[in-house]
């Protein structure tokens, strides 16, 4: 065991090791955010199936399916995190002193903000999470069905009235799909399934993930907020603002 | 042609280093670029100052050991060619032309445009190599190797290890060199048996060297001389991923 | 004195006894050996880390003795033998076309114009297969053929196919093999190795070389390094003509340090001249790029038939597609018909020296002739051309700014490799004992003109196979370390390295250093390059002095020798060379008959000689002496205001007979 143990330290320690780190966590978050899109897309087939999916994601598994997936998302995130700000200060201290007349041949916009759009995600993610997840305004955590099940389609909508909101949403899942354009491919060269005959395809690949995610993610906020998709229906709502707990069932 | 130098003067390691500007008067737009340093350098010791320091010897690109940064750019814009290789008639009358020194922190500065790429040769010490005792060799038909393979072999052996991915580097990451250097030789059945005992070695060394990780912008692909192709990096990254499993398991 | 020095004594050379292909066996079988125990007692200095120095010093610590190997360059990955395009020779035979080591002998006997020592040449074709089989376990990615087997090509006009190559950088991939077995020595600690450090003085302790006096480039310390024995392998000495195809930092001061402190110099006169290089363009130009000779191929060489038409292209009123084809002269198809645009190097060259000289020349500065692909492109398409030539029609483009696919290149020969070097004996050791040489800073294999692909094999011969085998022959008779650096050789010796550098600094004259080299390369290139006579040799041997003469009041050194100085480096090298120039022009001129690299123009072939009567050669080739010229002239210096002298080792070929040579 001492052996494993030494032999994951060095792996860390090694600038390969955390890039490979990065690469399959960030494999996971990709996978992640796809399965994300995908469901959110369940809002425009209304109410019913948008609350239906939500309700399934809570009770596979008798609850505990959500959890672990909670954990696993949590643990890439932290990891990917951990390991990147870890790679960016070593990077820093590598270029201690860098060019007077400063010039770039053919990195890309996106690949030189990865720190920055990755953090910025990281800020946004944190409101998303207590936006939608926690809950903490308690209009939204109150939001219920008429069958009593949380109403999470109407507080979607409800939820993207805010104009600011959706600006933050929309810069938050802007410099996300940012970070994914060079991110995705970046996953394919870390992990070492690229090749130069290949690169062209993986390239076009990222960039055709993160404009679909771009696109079905911000279509949301944007459908909600300036084209008033939903809020007609959103009487149907049974809000009970007593009740500020999360849903538990 | 006329032209207006910028160029980074440091006179030892420890001296901080500033831009100073320089006039390089009547040109000739066919000499090389490091004859057009040549004819100002003979211009500076005439007026009794100590010449603009920097690296070169083969002046026909084989060498590496030229190394300077034109206008931001290791080894100058134009693609697959060394410092020495770039000529006058690529800049106009007037021009104002950048001149700094491969930067690094692995690469320190040794005099002027001068750096100390000896970090390199410690990277291939620690494992670039196939260990065969002189004498001990087999012939050389008995081992059939692939065309494909030894093409690629040979893709990846044309590095002249000049540091150019280094100095391009936003990280000063040397994933390029240490790529090459590992594909050349885990591309050959000679280079099996040292394989994972190899790359483990190099990257260790690499890291311990102070050189950045690699972010996947392929600016080292862009400047290099030899036109290594990144496919080296993710062969790199595959057999450190491989050796370092197996390490771990056995 | 005599003018040209004196000869006395004769030079042990070391030849064993028995026929020519049992020698070198029975050499091994009777040379000494050192038990491992006591290897590792003993250390060696290797000053140069080319293919000679760097197989050397990694081969010698794989044995287990100490090494410490020294370069000028940041690393040992630099030496100037990476420049190498073409290839390797072998007598592998994988063909099946009839080559065999006899063959690899005899032609590099014959290509050297039987001036070079039998048996030396015929251990070179012995080992040569050794080296192929070591360099491919190395990693060496060589040229293959799609069963995965090794390809050879013919060079050089061999009648064979024994070149094997590696793209069109074989010798960068040969310096990277022997780097790489030298970095694992390094990593093991067999080797202690010193880069941007030059050798700046041997020391010579009761009459053998112990050690030498090094500075370290960039802080400027001067320290001492005893051994031993002291192998250099430090290269040619062909920037004496400042534009060559040398590396800038080329330079001959170690071998030259050595030679006054009593290493016998032999054959300097014997300078090989590359046919196909880029001409000159200008005053500021710094060095000469070579272009493959492979171009020669498919290339047709050629300059108008009249000077006016040359004039013309040189003023710029006419260009290469305005002169019909009756109006040009394709010399070389014309002069050596079965050869045509393949003639050696030495005859191209001094063709192409002749036409111009004639002003048919078709560059800016009249040095410069045709090598035109018109033909080869309407016979063969430009996309069959592109595939053979492309990277060279590229390197050619970007240096000189035009294309060669639609306008002919130019060329020029230019100085290349030097085939004259330190004296050595059979076991590669200098007449001063404990002083070994390899490489191209030894005379021996090549005689007077070296044959394509030849340098790579014999720096690798005399590293990987040749020294680890002979050294202990001098080795075993010595005390390991029984000379330290507290010996007063080292004190005199490195006093007089640190006089020489403050000397230098102090002089603070007007002119640079690079304008005394240019002098000197300008005077020596035009008397003592492609052609040579009596009164331009004298007249050489009358201006070196006062050039020399001249550096020593008014060098402009500027900086001081504590830290990293261009100049004063090139300062010392250049004060070499104005004292070597002047040897070589004096061996050139004492050696009155024209042979390979060195054509002396009172000796060719005229319409008298029976030999152009019979149509066997043509008037104007090279003529040998063998009756008075059969021999190695090994200089001795005396002193520098004394001449030197000479000591002749006879040739004496009892395995290939001396004949003519005809390319015709």
């Amino acid at each position: 065991m001492n052996a494993l143990t030494k032999a994951i330290s060095q792996f860390w320690q090694s600038s390969i090791g955390k890039k490979l780190v990065v690469a399959i966590t960030g494999a996971i978050l990709v996978g992640f955010l796809i399965a994300h899109v995908g469901g959110n897309m369940l809002i425009f087939a209304g109410r019913e199936a948008m609350n239906d999916y939500a309700y399934f994601l809570h009770h596979f598994l008798h609850g505990a399916g959500i959890w672990i997936f909670r954990a696993i998302l949590l643990g890439a995130f932290v990891l990917h995190i951990a390991a990147t700000i870890a790679l960016t200060k070593q990077n820093r201290a590598a270029k201690a002193e860098s060019y007077e007349h400063e010039a770039t041949n053919i990195a890309s916009k996106s690949s030189r903000i990865m720190i920055w759009s990755g953090l910025t995600v990281l800020a946004f993610v944190v409101f998303h999470i207590f936006h939608f997840t926690v809950r903490v305004d308690p209009e939204l955590a109150g939001m219920k069905e008429p069958s009593g099940r949380h109403d999470v389609w109407g507080m979607v909508i409800v939820g993207f009235q805010k104009p600011l909101v959706v600006l933050f949403y929309f810069v938050g899942i802007s410099l996300l799909c940012s970070h994914l354009s060079h991110g995705i491919a970046s996953i394919f060269q870390t992990l070492g399934w690229r090749s130069r005959s290949s690169s062209d395809a993986i390239n076009k690949l990222g960039l055709a993930i993160s404009i679909v995610l771009w696109l079905g993610f911000l279509s949301i906020p944007l459908a909600a907020s300036v084209a008033g998709f939903g809020t007609d229906q959103l009487e149907a709502t049974v809000t009970d603002v007593a009740e500020t707990a999360p849903e538990k069932h | 042609m006329n032209l207006t130098l910028k160029v980074w003067r440091q006179r030892h390691a420890n001296d901080t280093g500033t831009i100073e500007t320089y006039e390089a008067k009547s040109i000739p737009e066919e000499a090389s670029f490091l004859e057009m340093l040549d004819i100002v350098n003979e211009q500076i010791v005439e007026s009794g100052d100590e010449p603009i320091h920097f690296d070169h010897d083969c002046r026909e690109g084989i060498c590496g050991s030229c190394s300077l940064t034109i206008n931001g750019v290791p080894h100058s814009r134009e693609k697959g060619i060394t410092t020495c290789q770039v000529h006058m008639r690529k800049f106009s009358d007037g021009d104002t032309i950048w001149i700094e020194p491969f930067r690094g922190k692995a690469f320190p500065v040794v005099r002027d445009l001068v750096v100390d790429r000896s970090a390199f040769d410690r990277i291939v010490a620690a494992g670039g190599y196939i260990s065969v005792r002189t004498g001990s060799a087999e012939d050389a038909n008995s081992l059939p190797v692939s065309k494909d393979h030894a093409d690629a072999s040979f893709d990846a052996a044309a590095c002249i290890g000049c540091g150019a991915c280094v100095a391009a580097c936003k990280n000063a990451s040397a994933m390029l060199f240490v790529g090459a250097k590992a594909a050349h030789l885990n591309l050959l059945p000679q280079g099996q048996p040292e394989k994972d005992k190899r790359v483990l070695a190099m990257v260790r060394k690499m890291d311990e060297e102070g050189f950045g990780n690699c972010t996947n912008q392929y600016e080292c692909e862009a400047v290099c001389p030899k036109e290594i192709s990144a496919d080296v990096i993710a062969k790199l990254n595959r057999d450190y991923a491989v050796a370092a499993t197996k390490e771990a398991f056995t | 004195m005599a003018a040209n020095g004196s000869s006395n004594g004769t030079l042990n050379s070391a030849i064993p006894d028995g026929p020519i292909a049992e020698k070198w066996t029975n050499h091994k079988n009777n040379s000494k050996l050192i038990n491992p125990a006591n290897k590792r007692k003993y250390s060696i200095i290797v000053v140069g880390s080319g293919l000679a120095g760097g197989a050397a010093a990694a081969t010698l610590s794989e044995l287990g003795y100490h090494v410490k190997c020294f370069c000028y360059q940041d690393s040992p990955r630099r030496a100037h033998s990476i420049a190498a395009q073409g290839g390797i020779n072998a007598a592998k035979n994988y063909q099946n076309d009839g080559d065999s080591v006899h063959r690899l002998f005899y032609d590099t006997v014959k290509g050297g114009d039987f001036r070079s020592r039998e048996a030396n040449v015929h251990r070179l074709a012995e080992v040569s297969g050794n080296i192929i089989d070591q360099c491919v376990a190395q990693g060496v990615p060589f040229a293959r053929e799609y069963g995965g087997l090794l390809d050879n090509r013919s060079f050089g006009g061999a009648q064979v196919s024994r070149t094997f190559y590696a793209r069109g950088q074989t010798g960068q991939q040969l310096l990277i093999g022997a780097y790489q077995a030298l970095s694992k020595e390094v990593a093991k600690g067999g080797v202690e190795m010193f880069p941007r450090t030059e050798m700046m003085d041997l020391v010579v302790v009761d009459g053998h070389a112990k050690g030498i006096i090094v500075r370290d480039m960039v802080t400027g310390e001067i320290s001492r390094h005893a051994a031993d024995t002291v192998i250099l392998a430090t290269g040619g000495y062909g920037n004496v003509f400042f534009l060559s195809t040398n590396a800038m930092g080329c330079n001959v001061m170690a071998a030259y340090r050595a030679h006054k402190k009593g290493a016998y110099m032999a054959n300097p006169c014997y300078t090989q001249i590359h046919p196909t290089c880029i001409p000159v363009s200008g005053d500021y130009q710094s060095k000469l790029t070579l272009m493959s000779e492979s171009l020669r191929n498919d290339g047709r060489i050629w300059v108008p038939k009249s000077a006016d038409d040359a004039a013309a292209i040189r003023e710029g009123k006419k260009t290469a597609a305005d002169i019909a084809e009756e109006d040009r002269d394709y010399y070389l198809e014309r002069k050596y018909p079965s050869f045509g645009n393949l003639a050696p190097r030495d005859i191209s060259s001094r063709s192409a020296k002749e036409v111009c000289d004639e002003g048919r020349g078709v560059s800016a500065t009249g040095l410069g002739v045709y090598l035109d692909f018109r033909d080869s492109i309407e016979r063969l398409g430009e996309d069959t051309v592109r595939a053979r030539y492309g990277n060279l029609f590229q390197m050619y483009e970007k240096i000189q700014g035009s294309n060669p696919y639609q306008e002919p290149m130019m060329i020029y020969p230019a100085v290349h490799y030097t085939m004259g070097g330190l004296w050595v004996d059979y076991n590669l050791m200098s007449n001063l004992p404990g002083l070994h040489v390899l490489g191209e800073a030894n005379f021996s294999d090549h005689g007077a003109n070296r044959l394509g692909a030849s340098a790579l094999m014999q720096g690798l011969a005399d590293g990987y196979f040749v020294i680890p085998a002979t050294l202990p022959n001098y080795l075993a008779d010595q005390v390991p370390g029984s000379v330290t650096t507290e010996n007063e050789a080292f004190e005199e010796a490195e006093k007089a390295v640190t006089d020489r550098i403050e000397k230098l600094l102090s002089i603070q004259g007007e002119r640079t250093v690079d304008s005394f080299h240019r002098e000197l390369g300008l005077l020596v290139w035009d008397k003592c390059g492609m052609s040579r006579d009596k009164a331009g040799l004298e007249e050489a041997l009358e201006k070196i002095p006062k050039i020399r003469e001249e550096f020593w009041k008014n060098v402009k050194i500027p900086g001081t020798g504590e830290s990293l100085n261009a100049e004063l480096e090139k300062a010392g090298r250049v004060a070499d060379f104005l004292e070597f120039g002047e040897l070589m022009c004096r061996d050139a001129l004492n050696r009155e008959e024209s042979c390979g690299g060195h054509f002396r123009e009172e000796y060719q072939f005229t319409e008298e000689d029976d030999a152009v009567k019979s149509g066997y050669t043509n008037p104007g080739e090279a003529k040998r002496r063998d009756e008075e010229f059969s021999y190695v002239a090994a200089w001795e210096y005396t002193g520098d205001d004394t001449p030197p002298n000479l000591h002749r080792e006879e040739l004496v070929f009892e395995n290939v007979k001396q004949s003519v040579r005809s390319y015709k």
